[in-house]
Parts: structure tokens; sequence; C-alpha cells
């Protein structure tokens, strides 16, 4: 049974060809759920948060997974990506009589929060660990301070009133166009600078590798799509505040890349699904539903002091499930390893030469 | 043309001096060792070399090219290799991709076509994919191409990291201490192993050694140092009876 079971498994995982065909109906189905309301909106609404959740989750990984830094400036991009879509749908494009204009505006927030990105590498050619973890925060704090104090673009009340432009098929588009960029990144020579820069700094530019620039690229990659999520998320919740992109908003990130495993797109795709949906899975009235058989006397009290507070405990359970995961899972849910598909032929080939290359053993000895 | 200059080069680590004055001429295709008890500096030329520390005074020049200033990439890529007196392989990573980052000078394609899969991104990946392949063969790891570098044995992890510093395509290589950790047996291969790849690859090697036997058997010319400064330079047979060098090895003065 387990063997048959490992057997498919090892089938799927040849039949590349699944691939372009599986994104094709995904592309389908996120056109056709909204059209005939397959789902209510509810559940369309997650699928959304799923989406850009994978494009947050995906982008971090790039730096804390692959390049083995501790980032926490991640949702500060994606506001910087988020606050400069909406002000371009809102008082620049106009986008309602030209909706084509809405990925230029998610691309242009992109490019602003890669901009930003930029900036953040700097330091990291100095400075690791620790120290490059508490200047990503000091971004994070920044960029916060900075959104509450232009009274232009609404100060501390935020943005309200942003066109709900987000839909199913972009989300599904911008996550394709974010996992096959950032795959094609990772296998290239810069993706296995920036894993060489994990590995060894000193032994990577002794190996030719050009770290200042693998990291710029690494920290300009990650958050340019931080900077697409942020730009979704604006004109999906149609209200975008300085609150919304704060230390809790980097955390869920944070897990999601941990609890997937890191250095593994694979991973982020699988934690951040996960992780959405547990999340909504917290919300009061669907644990309350879930709990109902308990009796009375134990429901009442866990409900009135607990359940009804989930919205506050939430900030407890999280940062100690970020905890928990890093300290008993390390490796999450598939840390350093990937879906096959993902990896290209000639890696896979290459990486198991025993049937690629035998009876070439005629290769001159060493003497 | 001179291949490898090094003239009246100082370093200072804060107060102290670890390499003072230090002069070398290497010719194209000379194979050098370097000796000296611990602490001599010897590492410390390597890194001076190799960009890792940047000399406090005096210059360096490969092949005419001025070696100070520049950072270890762009030496490396100036096809100078090196290997490290304790292994550094990356650990995490494939036998293969230890190999393949060495590629990355040689691999001709930009960012935006790396990212877009477009242009010279295939051909180059799978040039050096080829070229690793080759490499691994000549040294035997070809069947262990997918494992980690971590779990290889001692003696496989030396020899794939001679094999990463050759993916650069060095004309110059720096081995550190290549027979540490060997046994008797495997020094007498090892000799004919840095002899076949000099050959093979057209190297012109400066090696770091303590072990007697290598230095004394294969190296055309030694550089003897002491607490940075060079104390003895000859041949084999000129060091071995040079006074200063005893003097050094085995302290001053008659014994009793």
């Amino acid at each position: 049974m387990k063997s048959a079971l490992l057997e498919s498994r090892e089938w799927l995982a040849t039949q590349r060809w699944l691939l372009p065909i599986l994104i094709l109906v995904g592309f389908g189905l996120a056109f056709a759920i909204p059209e005939y309301g397959w789902f209510n909106k509810y559940v369309q609404l997650v699928m959304m948060y799923v989406g850009i959740n994978i494009i947050l989750a995906v982008s971090l990984n790039l730096v804390n997974g692959y390049m083995g830094e501790f980032s926490l400036a991640h949702a500060g991009f994606m506001a910087v990506g988020a606050y400069t879509s909406a002000l371009l749908t809102m008082k620049v494009l106009p986008v309602l009589d030209y909706p084509a204009l809405f990925p230029i505006a998610i691309l242009a927030g992109g490019l602003m929060a890669a901009l930003f990105g930029l900036i953040v590498a700097v330091p990291s050619f100095k400075t690791r660990g620790d120290y490059l973890a508490l200047i990503t925060l000091a971004f994070l704090m920044i960029v916060k301070s900075l959104i509450e104090n232009i009274d232009y673009i609404g100060g501390p009340r935020g943005i309200p009133g942003i066109r709900k432009l987000t839909t199913l098929p972009w989300v599904f588009f911008w996550v394709v166009v974010t996992i096959w960029i950032i795959r094609n990144f990772v296998y290239s020579k810069y993706g296995r600078g920036v894993l060489s820069v994990r590995e060894d700094e000193i032994a990577s530019d002794l190996m030719s590798v050009n770290t200042r620039r693998v990291k710029f690229l690494a920290f300009a990659v990650s958050s340019f799509f931080a900077g697409i999520a942020g730009g979704l998320f604006a004109h999906l919740l149609q209200f975008i505040s300085p609150r919304v992109f704060d230390i809790i908003k980097t955390t869920d990130i944070l897990i999601m890349v941990y609890l997937g495993g890191i250095a593994s797109i694979g991973g982020s795709i699988l934690g951040a699904t996960v992780y959405t949906v547990l999340l909504e899975l917290l919300r009061p009235s669907t644990v309350a539903a879930l709990l109902f058989w308990l009796p009375d006397v134990v429901f009442e009290p866990l409900n009135e002091h607990f359940i009804q507070h989930l919205g506050v405990w939430r900030m407890v359970i999280m940062p100690l499930a970020l905890v928990l995961v890093m300290i008993f899972w390390p490796r999450g849910m598939m840390g350093l390893r990937e879906f096959r598909w993902f990896i290209p032929k000639r890696d896979l080939e290459a990486h198991h030469p025993v049937a690629e290359h035998e009876g070439k053993h005629d290769v001159p000895h060493g003497q | 043309m001179t291949f490898l200059t090094a003239s009246k080069v100082k370093h200072y680590f804060g107060g102290l001096c670890a390499v003072s004055d230090f002069n070398l001429d290497l010719r194209s295709g000379e194979l050098m060792g370097v000796i000296g008890p611990n602490g001599a500096g010897k590492t410390t030329i390597f890194n001076l070399i190799t960009g890792v520390y940047q000399a406090s005074e005096g210059s360096i020049q490969f092949k005419g090219t001025e070696l100070v200033g520049k950072t270890p990439h762009q030496i490396t890529a100036l096809r100078v290799g090196r290997t490290f007196q304790n292994i550094r392989l990356f650990r995490d990573l494939s036998v293969l991709d230890n190999v393949r980052i060495a590629h990355y000078a040689q691999a001709d394609y930009s960012p935006l076509e790396a990212l877009l899969q477009i242009g010279r991104y295939r051909r180059e990946e799978q040039r050096i994919i080829e070229n690793s392949q080759r490499l691994l063969a000549i040294f035997h790891l070809e069947a262990l191409a997918g494992e980690t570098a971590k779990n290889l044995p001692y003696g496989l992890q030396r020899r794939l990291e001679i094999a990463r510093a050759l993916a650069i395509g060095p004309e110059l290589l720096l081995l550190d201490e290549p027979a540490a950790g060997m046994n008797p047996n495997e020094i007498d291969l090892l000799m004919e192993f840095i002899l076949w790849i000099r050959k093979e690859f057209n190297l012109t090697i400066l090696l770091i050694e303590h072990q007697m036997k290598l230095v004394m058997g294969i190296c055309e010319r030694i550089k003897v140092l002491d607490f940075g400064e060079t104390i003895a330079d000859g041949t084999p047979e000129q060091i071995q009876n040079h006074p200063k060098v005893l003097e050094a090895y085995l302290g001053e003065g008659p014994v009793g």
C-alpha cells in the first residue's frame, strides 16, 4: 500500500506536462468561480487572501530562506506597494474607463517597493544576522511613521474608498508570475550565489560570486513581489492604513515561511495556504460552531473569556506558533526540499547522474 | 611577462605586524611552496593575494594587474583560485552546486535574462552543468553529484574543494595546506595528483604546507616565513641546509 503510494508520487513527479495544464485549469477556475458563483463570496475572499499570502511567503523566502537572513521588513515593502498602487488608481490612472490600467498600477507598486528594497540591501553588505534583522525592523517602523505623518496620503487615518479591482483571475495571474520568476531566479547563477552567501560568504566571494550584486538582486526581487501583493491587498480590502502593515503582518508572513519550510517555493505555497485557512478557522463564530458539543459548564466560560476575544488572543497564539515552529520544527513542512515540478529538468538530471552516465568511466584518472 | 609579483607587502592587524616586507616573484608554470611555523603569516599572504585582506602597504600584481584594492570576486574572476586550510565548502549544498557556484563569473547572462529565461540563460546554464560534470568526473565525484557536500568523507571533501577551485578556470592556484589530516600514503597520492593537475590545467601553483615530505618532494622553489618575515628563499636543497631555517624550526644554539 505504502509503496504503491510512493510509486504514484514518483510517477506524478515525472509527469511535468501536467503543470501547464494545471495552470490553465486554474485560470479557468479563477474565471469560472466568481462568474457562476460556485462558492460564496466569503470563500472567494479567502481564496484571494490565500493567493496574496502565497506571493508574500514565496518572496520573503528568498531573503529569509535562500539567503538565510532574517528580514522583518516585508510588511513595509507591502505598504509601499499598497500605497503606491492605491494612489495611482485613485488619483492618477483613469481605471474606471480603462480597467486594463490596473496591472500597471500594481506593477508600479512593485517597482516602488523594489526601490525601497535596494535601500535595505545596502546595510546587508556589511551587516548580518541579528543586526540586519534589527535594521529591517527599523525600516518597517520608519515606513509606518512616514505614512502616518504624510497628510496627503491620509496619515494615520489611511486611505478609504479604494476601488475593488482585485479579482480572483488577477490574483491567480500574479501568483503564477511570482512563482515562475522566483523559481527562475533561484535556479540561476544569482540564486546559487544567494545560497552560497548563506553558506559561507567569504568562500562565496572567493568563488567569484559578486556577493553585493546577488544581495541587491535578492532584496529587489523579494520586495518587488511584496509590493505586488500589497497592491492586490489594497484593492481587495478597499481600505489601507499604516496599522494594517505593522509588525503583526510581518509575523504572519514569517510564520507562513517557517511553517512551510525555508528555501522551498513549494513549502511557502503550502505554508501560506495552511496558515491562511487556519487563521480563518480561528474566527469566534467558526470556533464556537466547532466546539458547540462541549457541555455548557465548559463551553459558556470558554466562550465568554476566550472564544469571543479570539481577535486579541490571535496576537498571543500566532507569535507563539512562530516560536514553537522554529524550535521544534525548524524545517517546516518541506524545508530545503522542493516540488520536483519546479526544479528545471537539467538540474534534476545533473543531480542524478548515475543512470545518465553509465559506462562513461573511461575518464582520465587523477594521476 | 612576470606572472605574480609582490613587492614590499606589509600587513598589520591592529599593532601587530603579520607580514612585513614580503616579496614574491612567481614565474608562469612554477610550483612554489611557502613554509614556516604556525603564525608565520602564510595564510595571511593568501588572504592578501585573494583580496580577503587589503595590504596595508606594498603592491601585488598578477599578470600586470594590481590586486591591492580589488575585491575577492574581482581577483577570482582574473582566474586566481584557492582552497582553504580548514575546508570551506558550501556544506548544505549539493556537490554539483558547489562546483556550479564557482562558475559565477564565467556564466555570461544578465539578471533579466535569468528571471525571464530568455537569451543566453539556457545555453549558459547547460554549459555550466557540462563543465561541472566534466570536472567532477576527473575527480571521480560524478556519481556523488546529488550528494550534500557535508555528507562526503573528509578526503573527498578535500578533493571537491580542489575541483571547486578549478571550476573558476584558474591560471594561478593557491593551495592552503592540501595535505592537512592525511596519512603518508595519502600524501604520496596527493603529490602525484598536484603534479598531474598542474600539467592538465596549465597551472601555476603556490602552496602552503607543513608536511615537509610534500614540500620538499614537489616544490621547485620554497619560501620560508617566520613572524611575518621572509627568512629564506631557494630550492629544496638550499632550504634544507639553511641555518636560519634550522633555527626557526629547531630553536637557537646547540642542545645541552
